[in-house]
């Protein structure tokens, strides 16, 4: 078990990781999700004791990680795809990690097995490909065969194969008991892999529930409706009580509206009763990665000005999930 | 009979092995593969190996055979006056520049690749990675630098043992003589000391490198400064006025240092040659002990 309480770092004037508490559970694999500069990559730092945190406190186990007598054998960590010098084999590397645990030179063996590296592991890393220098991190990470581990985003780098068969290695190692908190700034990836799911923006704690509840939660119906009468039509559906934006006429099609707050079945009999001619009613669900962008919309750390996410359109509140594509 | 244990599945927990079989020593064995298992440390053990014979060879060859030449320069008084100097100065003077590179190496490499985070992630408590480091570099250079000076001292001998010359020096106006037969031996007072005392000093020269790659983590930065140190801005300090200035200069690491590879102490030497070795000696570890004060301190 993974545990963070009020985690803050510091780098000069900006706060990297802002009073983060959570908790990651054994037994299932918790997605770390955030986006680029969130400070996923600082807190997994200082989870492992590489950075120095300047206030609040993480543990494994019950532990700070620099009390590990044989750290390898309790966490293993995959941070960045290159953590290797270029002029050492992966063997050596990894001989030198196990010799440092007291573990056994067949541990080396049994890993380079289980990445599949057993054949190029005598050569030299500078001429492994990303894929190739991603599985030597996971072997390295599985050396001292750990009950914790903490991925930062495994699959960068690895083709479609590479990428389900961590997938799936994530998902066995969390059926047999053991932590596994991994980060990713994709939701789609994290949707199919994680149980969990902890997200920040910005160094704070945005969501921390089931991926299940996340997705539904992050679901909420909207319904696109196209209609050459689109004014009267809005102020119908918000007398009804739902919530009607415009989308704006788009290439000689008539105007939009995205309704949320009633269901289409609803608004085609508010039309109809009316007499307004609908061209569109279409029921959307926002896209996972949808959600995922509006949720830390607010917490972007390196965005693009005004220019609006998700191909929402300009008028879009914040309360709007444009989904309109 | 033996028997054959499969190979382990590589998601089944290990057998938890004695605690005696870790710590410390799993730590330097580590730190042995490390250094052993990159390129860069034997090719600069090679190097260092042949500038230094070579060199010598060289030098003491030319000086030698230019004993009795008339246009014979300051070179040769030091060969007539101090042999053994001569001989264990020149080819490891320059040869120990690849000491120091292989010093910063050891741990700027670490930097540079990111080894260091799986390093600190195995061992994080920290400091027994760098004293580990520097255990099995200082055995890896105080066997290497020692055959090295043995091999210069006897090549160096070989070459003037036997050798004549013939000195002319102006005594109260008179033209002085002096003939004589040059010849080295280890049993010579202070010749053995100067020998060992020069696989001593790269040693601890390796180490002040170290040291410097320490605090500075960045290769070519580091071999700059340990090198512009040794080579410029510590003999220049020869240059400082008055007692205070002669002071200063003695108490500077390699200056201190080096006394301990000559067999004859010059009549204005401040420190004896063992207490010169220990001024270095402090000095690598002063800087040492900061370099480990930052490595614990610092994010990784």
């Amino acid at each position: 078990m993974i545990e963070a309480q009020e985690l803050t770092k510091r780098y000069g004037d900006k706060l990297a990781v802002d009073h983060l508490s959570f908790r990651v559970e054994p037994g299932r694999v918790t997605g770390f999700l955030g986006p680029n500069g969130a400070g996923k990559s600082t807190t997994m730092r200082l989870v492992l004791g590489l950075d120095r945190p300047a206030a609040g406190t993480a543990t494994i186990n019950g532990r700070p990680y620099s009390e590990l007598a044989q750290p390898l054998r309790t966490v293993g960590a995959l941070l960045e795809a290159r953590a290797m010098h270029p002029g050492r084999s992966a063997r050596n590397h990894l001989l030198f990690l196990a010799q440092t645990q007291g573990l056994p030179s067949r541990r080396v063996d049994a890993v380079l097995d289980l990445v599949g590296l057993h054949e190029v592991a005598g050569k030299r890393t500078r001429g492994y490909s990303m894929g190739m220098g991603q599985r030597v991190g996971i072997a390295a990470a599985m050396l001292g065969d750990p009950s914790v581990l903490l991925l930062d985003e495994p699959v960068n780098g690895l083709d479609p194969e590479g990428i389900l068969w961590v997938r799936n290695l994530m998902k066995q190692l969390a059926a047999e008991g053991r932590t596994i908190f991994v980060s990713s700034h994709l939701m789609n990836e994290m949707a199919v892999t994680a149980d969990h799911l902890i997200v920040i923006g910005k160094g704070k704690l945005i969501a921390d529930c089931s991926t299940r509840e996340f997705i539904s939660r992050s679901s909420e119906k909207s319904v696109l409706v196209r209609s050459p009468d689109a004014d009267r039509l809005a102020d119908l559906i918000a007398a009804e009580g739902g919530k009607a934006i415009a989308q704006g006429p788009s290439d000689g099609q008539a105007a939009a509206l995205s309704v949320t707050g009633l269901e289409a079945p609803r608004i085609g009999e508010i039309a109809a009763a009316n007499r307004i001619v609908l061209h569109e009613l279409t029921p959307q669900l926002a896209s996972l990665e949808e959600a995922f962008l509006e949720l830390t919309a607010g917490s972007v750390e390196y965005g693009g000005g005004e220019t609006p996410i998700a191909g929402a359109p300009a008028v879009a509140s914040t309360t709007t999930r444009g989904s309109s594509r | 009979m033996t028997s054959v244990s499969p190979p382990a599945p590589a998601t089944a927990r290990p057998a938890p092995s004695p605690a005696s079989r870790t710590g410390f020593g799993g730590v330097l064995l580590g730190e042995w593969t490390k250094i052993r298992s990159v390129r860069s440390t034997p090719w600069t053990l090679v190097i260092f190996a042949v500038v230094s014979l070579g060199l010598t060879g060289l030098f003491t060859w030319l000086t030698v055979n230019s004993l009795n030449n008339s246009r014979s320069g300051a070179a040769d008084s030091g060969i007539i006056t101090d042999p053994v100097s001569f001989i264990l100065s020149t080819g490891l003077g320059l040869g120990s520049l690849a000491i120091c590179v292989l010093g910063v190496l050891v741990i700027t490499s670490e930097y540079s690749s990111g080894t260091i985070r799986a390093s600190l992630l195995a061992v994080p408590r920290r400091y027994p990675v760098m004293l580990a480091k520097g255990l099995v570099f200082a055995a890896l250079v105080i066997i290497v630098g020692e055959i090295v000076a043995f091999c210069s001292f006897f090549i160096g001998a070989a070459l003037v043992n036997g050798h004549e010359f013939t000195r002319t020096a102006r005594v109260a106006g008179h033209a002085v003589t002096a003939h004589g037969t040059l010849h080295v031996s280890l049993g010579q007072p202070g010749v053995l000391q100067a020998v060992v005392g020069s696989g001593l000093y790269l040693t601890v020269l390796g180490l002040f490198a170290l040291a410097i790659g320490a605090l500075i983590r960045h290769t070519a930065g580091a071999i700059t400064a340990v090198i512009g140190m040794v080579l410029v801005i510590f003999p220049l300090a020869g240059l400082l006025p008055g007692s205070w200035g002669a002071h200063v200069h003695a108490y500077l690491p390699t200056v201190a240092g080096q006394l301990i590879t000559q067999d004859k102490p010059a009549a204005d030497q401040l420190l004896s040659a063992w207490q010169g070795f220990g001024v270095f000696c402090a000095w690598t570890a002063l800087l040492l002990a900061v370099g480990i004060y930052l490595l614990q301190k610092r994010d990784a």
